[in-house]
């Protein structure tokens, strides 16, 4: 028989034991993880105040109030106001589409880059894989706040500085992973075939080791999204992040720490939500660990 | 043994090049002339050239390169561009601080965090269990710069139990020596200022402790129950040994194999944490010298400190690995 008669029967197999496949099973283990779900109510919240903020939000994020400089909790603001008498919720509400396409754009940095750089090492080994890991190597050398605090000396502050300077900090993880799960996938013998069928490296990579590689990144990427948006917080938290008046949670901390003794609300609520947002895709990243890799479930 | 350490070693090498290498870079990296970054827009041409002078600016980068390397071998780590002070002595000062402060926040995270996991695994779904998995839950999600701020408000605003920020009361005297306060005190015999020193230390080290207490507490009952599934412990519950016996005397040391590593990575990653609890609790340390830099835009000190927290963080880490090795030989092979 050809090779490519073998390949066609190949094919065959496999789209009859479409709809029982693993993505399906590992959803339905998702779905019955009830912490899991917990995880994705509460960030199905964060996302619908992000995408409806204009509509809920009660009060303007930006525009001062003064003569309701830090009023507390109450009917007319449920969360109270900040020193310069802006409603807090509202503030909040606004933040949560900072901290998601935070999330998003760091996350998505480390991943395409983290992405190539396993993909070049796990794949065409050598030189590729001793240059990329000793690089990796010299990146985790740094603890990652450090790290991130020192690209931010070279950036400068501003946001976006801090997404690129947090998306950086978390490329070696994703690299590691994809690297280590390409060294596995490439030895199977249906790399081989594909090879022997004389597909180039490009595909190779692309249709047939990436997507048997993509539970961990998938997972990987989740937990990420939560250091990611805890990070940058922490960067604005200390100046180096989003600059006032923007309504990011780490920076409305910021703001209000000198308030900390007449006006507790103004720093207690914003830092809850960067605690709830977290432990959210925390929840999310563990139960698709769960769901994804059975076996990692005691 | 001796051959793995050697081999780690080597590794550590390339690794410690790299990162005197980035040290070096920071401040080249900068977009802009480094002078005109660190003296700011008013400098005059002087003034710059000046700086240009002392920092050797004007050397071709290799050869500044190679200087920073020679002083580092002196132990030099070059001065402050605002103060002019030596950084050494700066950081003689500081590190111990940050020291202090990391151990304690350890200290307070092994203590409960290890104790948590083995009764959350021995117990496993108990209700003990489920409360402190989520404890534990909510301690990885912790953004420790809010816990911090809300640990001031309870307890020092609204209890007035610990003092809100630094290392000692201003009342309190106390002759440096090692400049750990701790050690000092006892080697003094100050016990005033020892009950200060830990005093001040609370809320910080809280803060700072909270994360690793809750992943040293989900790592010690995830590789206890793993331990516990184990044949060898089968085979002791077969021969009547009782829970207790076969959870302290034949799990617990297997178990806390993965523990020690967690550990010492997390030891490393309380180093970064250090600059922001560093900041909220005015602690006089490292991370807090480091964000002062950063502010002050003044690079010298920044390239320093990093490098000084670096390489400690490449050294805990070798020693992890050491550690590991000799607990699980079986490591060695692969």
């Amino acid at each position: 028989m050809a090779l490519a008669e073998i390949a066609t029967d190949v094919k065959a197999v496999t789209k009859e034991k479409k709809g029982v496949g693993p993505w399906r099973s590992a959803l339905r283990r998702f779905l019955r993880n009830k912490s899991a779900l917990a995880g994705l109510i509460l960030i199905a919240f964060f996302v619908g105040a992000a995408v409806f903020a204009p509509y809920i939000a009660p009060y303007d994020p930006l525009i001062p109030d003064l003569k309701n400089r830090l009023a507390p909790p109450s009917a007319a603001h449920l969360l109270g106001t900040d020193y310069m008498g802006r409603d807090i919720l509202s503030r909040i509400i606004y933040g949560a589409r900072i901290s998601l396409r935070v999330g998003l754009i760091t996350v998505s940095i480390a991943l395409v880059v983290g992405t190539l750089m396993g993909m070049l090492a796990g794949y065409y080994g050598r030189i590729w894989d001793t240059i990329i890991m000793r690089f990796t190597d010299i990146m985790l050398a740094f603890p990652s706040t450090l790290l991130a605090i020192a690209i931010m000396a070279i950036l400068g502050p501003k946001l976006i500085n801090a997404m690129i300077a947090i998306g950086v900090v978390q490329i070696p993880q994703f690299a590691r992973i994809v690297r280590s799960s390409v060294l596995s996938v490439k030895e199977f013998e249906y790399v081989d075939a594909a090879r022997a069928l004389g597909l180039k490296n490009g595909p190779i990579i692309f249709k047939h080791l990436l997507p048997n590689s993509l539970a961990p990144i998938i997972v990987q990427a989740t937990l990420s999204v939560a250091t990611a948006i805890i990070e940058t917080a922490g960067l604005s938290f200390l100046g180096l992040g989003a600059q006032p008046p923007t309504p990011e949670w780490g920076a409305m901390l910021a703001d209000s720490r000198a308030y900390l003794r007449i006006a507790p609300w103004t720093v207690a609520f914003p830092g809850l939500a960067i605690l709830i947002a977290t432990m959210g895709m925390n929840l999310i990243g563990d139960g698709l660990r769960d769901a994804l890799d059975p076996r990692m479930k005691e | 043994m001796g051959q793995y350490i050697l081999k780690r070693l080597a590794l550590v090498i390339p690794v410690l090049i790299g990162v005197t290498l980035f040290a070096f870079l920071l401040i080249h990296l900068i977009p802009g002339d480094p002078a005109r970054i660190i003296l700011g827009e008013r400098a005059t041409e002087a003034q710059l050239e000046q700086i240009r002078e002392r920092l050797g600016l004007n050397d071709p980068l290799y050869i500044q390169y190679l200087n920073f390397l020679k002083r580092l071998a002196q132990g030099d780590l070059g001065r402050s561009a605002i103060s002019n002070n030596p950084v050494t002595a700066e950081l003689k000062k500081r590190y111990p601080a940050t020291i202090e402060l990391t151990l304690a926040a350890m200290l307070l995270a092994i203590i409960v965090g290890v104790p948590a996991g083995i009764i959350s695994a021995s117990k496993q779904y108990s209700l003990f269990d489920h409360i402190s998995m989520v404890l534990a839950l909510l301690g990885v999600s912790m953004p420790i710069f809010w816990l911090g701020l809300m640990l001031i408000w309870v307890g020092s605003l609204v209890l007035g139990i610990f003092p809100p920020s630094g290392r000692l009361g201003v009342e309190i005297t106390l002759q440096s020596i090692t400049n750990f306060h701790i050690i000092d005190s006892i080697i003094t015999g100050n016990w005033v200022a020892l009950k200060d020193a830990l005093w001040h230390l609370v809320l910080p080290g809280l803060a700072l402790g909270t994360i690793p207490m809750a992943i040293i507490a989900r790592m010690t009952r995830s590789s206890m129950l793993e331990v516990l599934k184990q044949d060898y412990i089968r085979t002791a519950r077969a021969k009547g040994v009782s829970q207790r016996l076969v959870i302290y005397k034949h799990a617990l040391r297997n178990a806390l194999i993965p523990v020690v590593t967690v550990v010492g990575l997390q030891f490393g990653l309380l180093l970064g944490g250090a600059v922001l609890t560093e900041t909220i609790f005015s602690w006089p340390g490292v991370g807090r010298l480091i964000y002062d830099a950063i502010m002050a835009r003044d690079f010298p000190v920044v390239q320093s400190t990093i490098l000084v927290i670096a390489t400690t963080f490449v050294f805990i880490n070798l020693l992890v690995d050491i550690t590991y090795a000799y607990l699980d030989p079986r490591i060695k092979y692969n």
